[in-house]
């Protein structure tokens, strides 16, 4: 069992390297993409089998059998626990989808694609189970470095390369933040391993230095959650990596940075660091996210930027899940990060079958050319829906989790932010589905040349079984998250597990047996939350139907959008900048962040 | 005096990054870019190094030191060297996009390069 925790990490960066070395052959390089996807379906699988086993308790497995003595942990520790083994299940299964659909894909690259991927996936199971904060660093870096490779893949491409650089370098200063972070809280503590640092900080009321270094370690997971303003680099790469990268950045990416500011506040800094000051950094910059992104996302026509700008709205609708500093809040944080990473990868994969096939992704060119793909169609539209929440499709789950939480919390406001982005990310799909798979609403202008090179090389066998069943899985699975009865418990338990403070601190330090704590379990199905989802539905369609007829909008929308247009104009000017304009903005976030804590 | 040199060395760390992002912020060369983006990362080595130094200590090599001799934090200095590789690979990796941008665009100013965000849905 043990063995098979360990292999959840060890598997992909071996099969990787077994994939590097064998490449040279051609026989090699045929093997790739089957070992690849063999490997990214096993973890998952592995993932769910340890998820049955384990069951609810914490397993600490220290490297070598440097196990800690009275207390003292000096080894490397992987924390194997339900909420952590959900997080390696879901990007699994995001890393599977995407390797199952760019099967030959990006074959002049020989195999360092389907390497860099699998490096990627070990990487992130490394980060979420990492005990300790160096070891998490490293997994961190060696995340970002191979996602910088990956969004870069298409070297001739020169969007693609800057995009990359712009990626590189922004999550690269985030990184180094983070490192000071690290250095400050080993000076104050003499400790790496979270629960010792965390027992270590506890004894004493947290003073300047604790509160800025716990600013400088969120810097860095905050800039790969795509928090506004560290969520500069986001559109410019995902407007431009290649799809299955897309979907591995928007969905586990995102959801792994959330997951370590989760685990990071109630390990190490909750007890020592005052709750509100974190709980109004964690609400402001999610509130904050969540509406740019969402009005950034409904005014683009760009497809993938499009879904680049709406993973940034829902980042922050997943912070503030997180914010409010519950178990019930971090459930449904979880259930909505779920919904979205399904629908989203959908979505994306759809995005990358139009491109393929028509050499563009502006939404305008693509007027009506898709009405003879009726799957590719069906999908994505049904993915809209279920990113804006349709009950009980994707993101509806999450939300309604999250009624429960906010209600908990007095922070019923939230309502309104969390109705906002679905109508506006799920009406902007929406729209542009409607106008490329069936031809609705005015001709649009198609303005200046928009040409993309396409992905594949392979043109005949592109629009198969195989780049078809991956967006198909995964909108099941988003669908199926609302509909099956067991859900709710899961993740409520696995929320209680991760704000039990003591219990990850016993389990590592004193080699304790503990077990999840038990919770009252509060059914999704409720009249209050699925209203609430049907009423984002209806406004999404507004709003879609609004954007494909604007020819027939009436004079008094037209007036209402006026001063609208003008801010969101002032918005787009932001965004069109310089990479040292984001830089700048990282460490504007930082101040901002740093400033909330020192002063509440 | 004394204590004003026991924080020096944060201070130089903490300059060296701010210069860094300066240097990143006002860029005209990506290749001044990925420089600055090293002197970034340089500020940690520094940081990291202080955290493990005391007075009157030597190298934690015990090859010639007799055991009970004070030496500086050895862990601080497995870090340093761990950051150090990874900052080299950032900056290869860097380096080699910012190669293929100029073959392929023919400029590598930040400024001149076409901005990636598009026009406005209306």
């Amino acid at each position: 069992m043990n063995t098979l925790a360990v292999m959840l990490v060890v598997a992909p960066l071996l099969a990787g390297a077994v994939i590097a070395g064998a490449s040279i052959t051609p026989l090699g390089r045929r093997l790739a993409d089957p070992l690849g996807v063999a490997v990214a379906v096993a973890v998952p699988a592995g993932a769910v089998v340890l998820i049955v086993t384990v069951g609810e308790t914490t397993r600490v497995l220290w490297q070598g059998g440097w196990e800690p003595v009275h207390g003292q942990a000096i080894g490397v520790a992987l924390v194997v626990d339900r909420p952590a083994l959900l997080i390696v299940a879901l990007v699994g299964l995001l890393t599977a989808a995407a390797l199952t659909w760019s099967w030959h894909f990006l074959a002049d690259t020989g195999a360092s694609y389907v390497v860099l991927v699998l490096l990627f996936l070990g990487a992130c199971d490394g980060f979420v189970l990492a005990g300790d904060v160096f070891d998490a660093f490293v997994w961190f870096e060696l995340m970002g470095v191979t996602a910088y490779a990956l969004t870069g893949m298409r070297v001739e491409e020169p969007r693609s390369v800057h995009g990359a650089l712009s990626f590189g370098i922004v999550n690269t200063v985030g990184a180094s933040l983070s490192l000071t972070g690290v250095a400050l809280l080993y000076a104050r503590t003499g400790e790496l391993n979270l629960a010792a640092i965390g027992a270590s900080l506890r004894t004493a009321s947290a003073d300047h230095l604790v509160l800025i270094s716990c600013a400088l370690l969120l810097t860095g997971v905050l800039v790969k959650m795509a928090l506004v303003p560290f969520h500069f680099w986001t559109a410019d790469a995902e407007a431009v990596a290649p799809t299955p990268v897309c979907v591995l950045l928007s969905g586990a990416m995102i959801t792994v940075g959330a997951f370590a500011v989760a685990r990071w506040w109630w390990v190490v800094f909750d007890g020592a660091v005052p709750e509100t000051a974190i709980r109004h950094a964690l609400l402001g910059f999610g509130a904050v996210t969540a509406v740019v992104g969402a009005l950034m996302c409904a005014t683009q026509r760009h497809l993938k930027r499009l879904l680049a700008y709406s993973t940034v709205a829902h980042s922050g609708v997943i912070s503030c899940g997180i914010g409010l500093l519950s178990g019930s809040g971090l459930a449904a944080a979880g259930l909505y990060a779920v919904g979205h990473a399904c629908s989203k990868g959908a979505l994306f994969l759809v995005a990358g079958m139009l491109l393929n096939r028509f050499e563009t992704l502006d939404e305008h060119e693509l007027y009506g050319r898709g009405r003879r793909m009726h799957l590719a169609g069906a999908i994505f539209i049904v993915a809209g829906l279920s990113l804006a929440g349709l009950p009980p499709l994707g993101t509806w789950a999450g939300k309604s989790a999250y009624s429960g939480a906010l209600a908990d919390a007095h922070a019923e406001w939230l309502e309104v932010v969390l109705v906002l982005v679905s109508a506006l990310t799920g009406g902007a799909v929406l729209r542009a589905g409607l106008r490329i798979f069936v031809g609705l609403g005015d001709v649009p202008d198609p303005g200046p040349d928009t040409h993309e090179e396409p992905e594949g090389d392979t043109p005949r066998r592109r629009d198969g079984f195989r780049v078809l069943a991956p967006p198909a899985v995964l909108l099941v699975l988003a669908a199926g998250l609302g509909l099956w009865p067991g859900v709710a418990a899961v993740a409520q338990r696995a929320g209680a597990t991760m704000t039990d403070t003591g219990g990850y601190v016993d389990a590592v330090l004193h080699n304790a047996q503990v077990t999840a704590p038990e919770v009252t379990v509060e059914p999704l199905w409720q009249a209050l939350s699925a209203g609430l989802g049907l009423l984002a539905v209806v406004l999404g369609i507004a709003f879609a139907v609004a954007g494909l007829w604007p020819s027939r909008r009436p004079r008094i929308v037209r007036a209402a959008l006026g001063p609208v247009r003008i801010m969101v104009r002032r918005l787009h000017d932001v965004h069109r900048a310089h990479v040292g304009d984001y830089v700048s903005w990282v460490l504007v976030g930082f101040t901002v962040l740093g400033a909330t804590l020192l002063h509440t | 005096m004394h204590e004003v040199l026991g924080v020096l060395p944060y201070a130089v760390a903490a300059w060296i990054l701010l210069v860094g992002c300066y240097g990143i912020a006002t860029s005209r060369s990506f290749i001044h870019v990925v420089v600055c983006l090293s002197l970034v990362q340089s500020s940690t080595y520094l940081m990291l190094l202080m955290v493990g130094w005391s007075h009157h200590a030597t190298a934690p090599v015990f090859a010639d030191v007799k055991p009970g001799v004070p030496v500086v934090d050895p862990v601080v200095q497995a870090l340093t060297l761990t950051d150090i590789v990874v900052g080299g690979a950032v900056t290869a990796l860097l380096l080699a996009l910012t190669i293929q941008l100029a073959k392929r665009q023919g400029s590598i100013d930040p400024d001149r390069i076409r901005s990636l965000e598009e026009e406005l849905e209306e």
